[in-house]
């Protein structure tokens, strides 16, 4: 089996981002960028496939500016064996990465493909079922299982209830959620090892395909603040500001 | 013009999802957006497009009762809305994991970005949506002649179950897809209010050690008429299921009252619940940022203040 899995790189989950004071976006210079946690989830169970295995080789790819090379090697790193970056340097939403993805499915021709269940900076949570529907294709969106079922695949999935398992006809796509596994740590002979390993470059452009944005950011403004309130000493003043001040309980 | 909202429902009821997508479909129509038409899909759901039809404001409601839409598999699921589609502008789905997993697929099909989680309704093609967990709001205007949105449920109040009276117009399935099939599910049994739609949610995190010890929590809950909730690491650990997940990756909640007990208060926790209207922290770390969002904060070791809240409410 073959397995390509799509990575993001994205504000880490762990930096407290600022909204740029013209409303243009949020600040991006001298931040720490990373793989979106999902994605590294993603590339985890890529990887534990093979060592089991299941994969034959794990693919990399990545859509956007020529930095993403540096997700993709640690994608690399990971266990992965070669990457693709599908070069562009124009804003990129899910519709149009997913026909990106589509492209480069077409020409891998991977038997599973494997993305995150959402990118946590723009939180969209579009891009698996929307390559999915392209292709014509089988869903196992927000998994927390995976298990290879004579010819079909069985995924577990995250729903509001509790948890669902579907068998997926291959060639199928699945989005990892966040119990699928935990993610390993890239050792540095493995990080020296996947500066070796080669990264194909497409360029976007050239696939003739309309990757336009539909969405324009008009604005984008903070939150509104909450108000720090205060400490209360005791349950007893607890249950008695619940009680007579906010009128809750 | 007119508005499609795909039912979120449990066959025999409609999902609360499903009342606060109404009220966004509401505030579409008044800008513009004509009709508001409900699709009611899967297997066995007569009943839910019964209540479907008293839904205020609601002009006609859609039945697909079909075996193919049983469990709605995503699969067979969205080519009946990319067919209903084309005699829609909008359509709107709540953002529960139903609409997350069918309402991308059917917009990819249409060659349509939709606009996931909305906020607010600025006007017929402008809405807002939280990114980066919720520390910013994304103002888009969308450029697709057809709009696919899903609705974050707490952003928009539940509209009445009742006022409404549309005809119900039943429809043909639109065949098996043969791609995917349901194995099995594993749901939450519980009697407490769903913790989505709770008007008090109380939520342990890694604090509690343990899974019995949740025990405590639900001792409070009994007395609060509470729904449950957790952090990931409370769930990661396997103290409660993955449905307990306040977050940005869980469930987005906004109750009256939200007691998080042993929860540091990261963004990704916050993002679920900072919107509720009072917040009460349990911790007995006073630097835990979760005091910082929190209405009232004790610093308390969470295994005796909790057995003692739950005894100062029978007073
Ligand atoms: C991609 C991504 C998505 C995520 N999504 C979510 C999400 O949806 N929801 C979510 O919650 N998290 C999410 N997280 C995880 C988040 O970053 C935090 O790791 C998590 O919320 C921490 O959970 P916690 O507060 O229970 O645990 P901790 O941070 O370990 O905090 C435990 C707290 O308990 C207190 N405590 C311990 N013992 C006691 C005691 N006896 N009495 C009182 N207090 C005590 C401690 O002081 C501490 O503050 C996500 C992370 C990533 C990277
Ligand atoms: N630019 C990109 N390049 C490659 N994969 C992507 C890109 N953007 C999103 N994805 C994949 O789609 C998943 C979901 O992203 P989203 O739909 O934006 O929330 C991510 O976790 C990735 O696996």
């Amino acid at each position: 089996m073959k397995v390509l899995v799509a990575v993001k790189r994205v504000i880490d989950a762990y930096v407290k981002v600022r909204v740029k004071s013209d409303g243009s976006g949020v600040e991006t210079a001298n931040v720490k960028m990373s793989m979106n946690p999902f994605c590294e989830i993603a590339v985890e169970e890529a990887v534990r496939l093979k060592e089991q295995g299941i994969a034959s080789e794990v693919v990399v790819v990545s859509c956007g500016p020529q930095v993403n090379q540096e997700t993709i090697r640690t994608a690399l790193a990971m266990g992965a064996d070669r990457g693709i970056l599908v070069q562009s340097d124009e804003e990129l939403q899910p519709l149009g990465i997913a026909k990106l993805l589509k492209s480069v499915v077409e020409k891998e021709q991977p038997d599973l493909v494997l993305l995150g269940k959402q990118a946590v900076d723009n939180d969209f949570n579009q891009t698996g079922q929307m390559l999915s529907a392209l292709l014509g294709w089988s869903q196992g969106t927000f998994a927390s299982k995976i298990e290879q079922q004579d010819g079909k695949l069985r995924v577990t999935r995250e729903i509001d209830g509790g948890l669902e398992t579907l068998d997926l006809a291959t060639p199928t796509i699945v989005t990892a959620d966040l119990r699928l596994n935990e993610p390993r740590y890239a050792s540095l002979p493995n990080i020296m090892k996947a500066k070796k390993k080669p990264i194909e470059t497409i360029e976007a452009e050239e696939l003739g395909l309309d990757i336009a944005p539909r969405l324009k950011v008009l604005n984008v403004s903070e939150p509104p603040a909450r108000q720090a309130g205060v400490r209360v000493e005791s349950i007893a003043d607890l249950v008695d500001k619940l009680k007579n001040e906010a009128k809750v309980i | 013009m007119s508005i499609l909202v795909i039912a979120d429902h449990e066959n025999d009821a409609l999902g609360s999802a499903t009342l606060s997508t109404l009220n966004a479909a509401q505030q579409i129509a008044a800008k513009g957006g004509g009709d508001i038409h409900v699709l009611v899909a899967g297997k066995g759901c007569a009943e839910a497009a019964k209540a479907a039809q008293t839904l205020p404001e609601v002009k006609k409601v859609l039945l697909a009762d079909s075996e193919e839409y049983d469990h709605l598999l995503a699969e067979n699921v969205a080519p009946l809305v990319v067919k209903l589609a084309e005699g829609y502008d909008y359509v709107l789905a709540g953002s529960a994991t139903f609409g997350k997993n069918v309402l991308p697929r059917a917009a990819a099909l249409l060659d349509v970005q939709p606009i996931s989680d909305i906020v607010a309704v600025e006007s017929g093609d402008t809405f807002v949506r939280p990114i980066y967990a919720g520390n910013a709001l994304s103002k888009v205007q969308s450029g697709d002649a057809k709009k696919l949105i899903s609705v974050r449920g707490t952003a928009f109040d539940a509209v009445p179950a009742e006022g409404g009276s549309a005809e119900l117009e039943t429809l043909e399935g639109t065949g098996d897809s043969g791609l995917s099939s349901h194995v099995g599910s594993e749901l939450t049994q519980s009697e407490r209010p769903e913790l989505t739609t709770a008007r008090v949610v109380i939520s342990g995190g890694r604090g509690m050690q343990s899974g019995d010890n949740f025990v405590i929590l639900e001792r409070v809950a009994d007395k609060l008429g509470a729904a449950l909730g957790a952090s990931r690491a409370a769930v990661d650990a396997g103290f409660v299921p993955n449905d307990y997940q306040v977050g940005q990756t869980g469930k987005v909640v906004a109750p009256e009252l939200y007691i998080a007990v042993g929860i540091s208060g990261a963004i990704q926790h916050l993002a679920g619940m900072k919107d509720s209207k009072v917040i009460v922290a349990i911790n007995k770390d006073e630097e835990a940022p979760i005091f910082q969002v929190a209405d009232y904060g004790l610093v308390a070791d969470l295994f005796e203040a909790v057995p003692e809240l739950e005894k100062a409410l029978d007073q």
